[in-house]
């Protein structure tokens, strides 16, 4: 009950009273359900017909294929991000303005326009100038620039938010500016910052599904797709949620690691405790769908 | 600088629903984030349960599928039949209001126990306590995150350009229609989210350090 700062430990008319709040709650929770699987039932969602396509061998085949192409989509845009994050965090913290300042507007200008205007241009604008992209690489790249992006501002603030002490000890000691970012800041900024770095993966993961609306075959594409064959009945309901435990078996797969590694972190006394909420705050704008990493969340 | 102007009347239309559906599924996701929240604070397991449960299914589901199910799949139930601008809405609502729900429960969770305790010792009421002394402070580490999930939820609505909403996502269609050059088109069309996005996220800097709460 300490969860909330709201209610205090309840006495026994307190106690008497949330019980039949909770009465009510699972009456209305249980209408509501049992409406909906009403729904289901009624219109032949349960039906085997329009699940039999489950059976065929070409479909089962055809869902791994999709699901590889969404989890090749999300590693090489995972990589790709992490790569252009690094380059435009170490861009932005240099010393040099004529290479701070592009770094900070790139940084800025691919934050603020929206994934889907992104891959717009990337798969249906250039071609008018003669570079022709696949839908992959349109999603690859777009992912790329606004995760890459959204990562740079995760470093970045990871590596201001170490106390001071430790660049000043290190310049003290003779290093030089690469040396000090490569052996003292960037480890400690990593070990601090991987949580929040996994969860805007599973935000690049979750945003691999854009690419349906490129017509890229991924695992929504699939979904559609079966769902709209006419000889098991239009089973879109049922594709949709097999997809859809899909996706949130991957994500929430992804957050527990993100959880995990926190809480070896928190365990682990060479890990200097930052305040995160300055990185948290960056994902949260930019992304929104990011689950912060704290695991406060779910 | 020729696209947008001989087509002004479209980007016009286009951005002014794109606002239309951002300020509607605003208020609606705020209002249902603020219910979740409410769930998910509460005394009583079953509403938090059913909070968190919500909050999790959500937030790991990709919006475009939200988008599919509510445009393509949900007709097949037979219950109320949409319109595609409300199909969005109620995608975007869903969506958005699971962020809403935990921006606004770690704003309550920031409020230190020694506050509502000393108001209750004081013996003020509950709603006293809440007007009065949680929600004030909450308020101020609410605030700057709420103006973080409003602009995704504005980069969010292109989305609906792939469900036949009229909306800024879509202008790419309209111009190739009209046998535009699409690519200074989207150009535009970008140029314009920028400059949408800009004074937001330049209002939630200056929050954020004008209200910061210094613990």
């Amino acid at each position: 009950m300490s969860s909330t700062v709201l209610f205090d430990v309840p006495g026994p008319r307190a106690r008497i009273r949330y019980r039949a709040y909770a009465v009510v709650g699972v009456v209305a929770i249980a209408a509501l359900l049992a409406y909906v699987v009403w729904r289901f039932v009624d219109t032949g969602q349960f039906e085997g017909r329009k699940w039999s396509w489950f059976e065929y061998k070409q479909i089962q085949i055809s869902l791994v294929e999709a699901l590889g192409r969404t989890l090749s989509a999300f590693a090489v845009g995972a990589v790709l991000a992490l790569l252009f994050g690094a380059v435009f965090a170490a861009a932005r913290l240099s010393d040099h303005k004529w290479v701070s300042t592009p770094a900070a507007v790139v940084v800025e200008l691919f934050r603020a326009i929206p994934l889907v205007i992104m891959m717009f241009f990337f798969y249906y604008g250039l071609p008018s100038t003669g570079i022709k992209l696949t839908a992959f690489t349109s999603v690859v790249l777009s992912l790329m620039l606004y995760n890459g992006s959204v990562l740079a501002e995760v470093f970045r603030a990871g590596i201001n938010s170490l106390p001071k002490g430790q660049s000043e000890a290190a310049y003290a000691l003779g290093m030089r500016k690469t040396q000090v970012m490569v052996l003292v800041l960037l480890p400690q900024a990593l070990r601090a910052m991987l949580p929040t770095i996994i969860s805007q993966l599973v935000v690049l993961l979750k945003d691999t599904a854009l690419g349906f609306l490129i017509t890229f075959e991924e695992l929504l594409y699939w979904g559609r797709q079966i769902g709209g064959q006419l000889q098991f009945g239009r089973p879109l309901i049922p594709t949709m949620i097999v997809v859809a435990s899909i996706y949130i078996g991957l994500c929430l797969l992804l957050t527990w690691f993100a959880n995990y590694l926190e809480k070896r972190n928190r365990r682990n006394k060479k890990v200097i405790h930052l305040d995160e909420d300055k990185a948290k705050q960056i994902q949260l704008g930019e992304a929104s769908t990011a689950a912060p990493a704290g695991g406060a969340a779910l | 600088m020729g696209v947008l102007t001989r087509n002004l009347d479209l980007f016009v239309n286009h951005f002014a629903n794109t606002l239309k559906l951002f300020a509607v599924s605003g208020i609606a996701s705020l209002l249902l984030g603020i219910f979740l929240a409410m769930l998910r604070v509460s005394p009583v397991p079953v509403f938090r349960g059913v909070g968190t449960l919500y909050v999790t299914v959500v937030r790991n589901t990709p919006l475009t599928l939200v988008f599919v199910f509510f445009v393509f799949a949900y007709p097949y139930l037979e219950i109320i039949k949409f319109e595609f601008f409300t199909a969005a809405v109620v995608a975007l609502t869903l969506y958005t209001s699971a962020f809403v729900c935990e921006v606004v429960r770690s704003g309550i969770n920031t409020v230190p126990i020694g506050q509502a305790e000393a108001s209750r010792a004081l013996g003020l009421t509950f709603t006293q306590m809440l007007g009065s002394i949680v929600l004030p402070q909450a308020l101020r580490s609410v605030v700057p995150p709420m103006v973080s999930t409003f602009i995704a939820l504005l980069k969010n609505t292109t989305v609906a350009a792939g469900f036949s909403v009229r909306e800024a996502g879509a202008i790419r269609d309209a111009l190739s229609e009209l046998g535009e050059d699409t690519l200074t088109g989207m150009l535009w069309v970008a140029a314009i989210f920028v400059l949408l996005v800009m004074p937001l996220t330049y209002l939630q800097r200056v929050l954020e350090k004008r209200w910061s709460v210094a613990r």
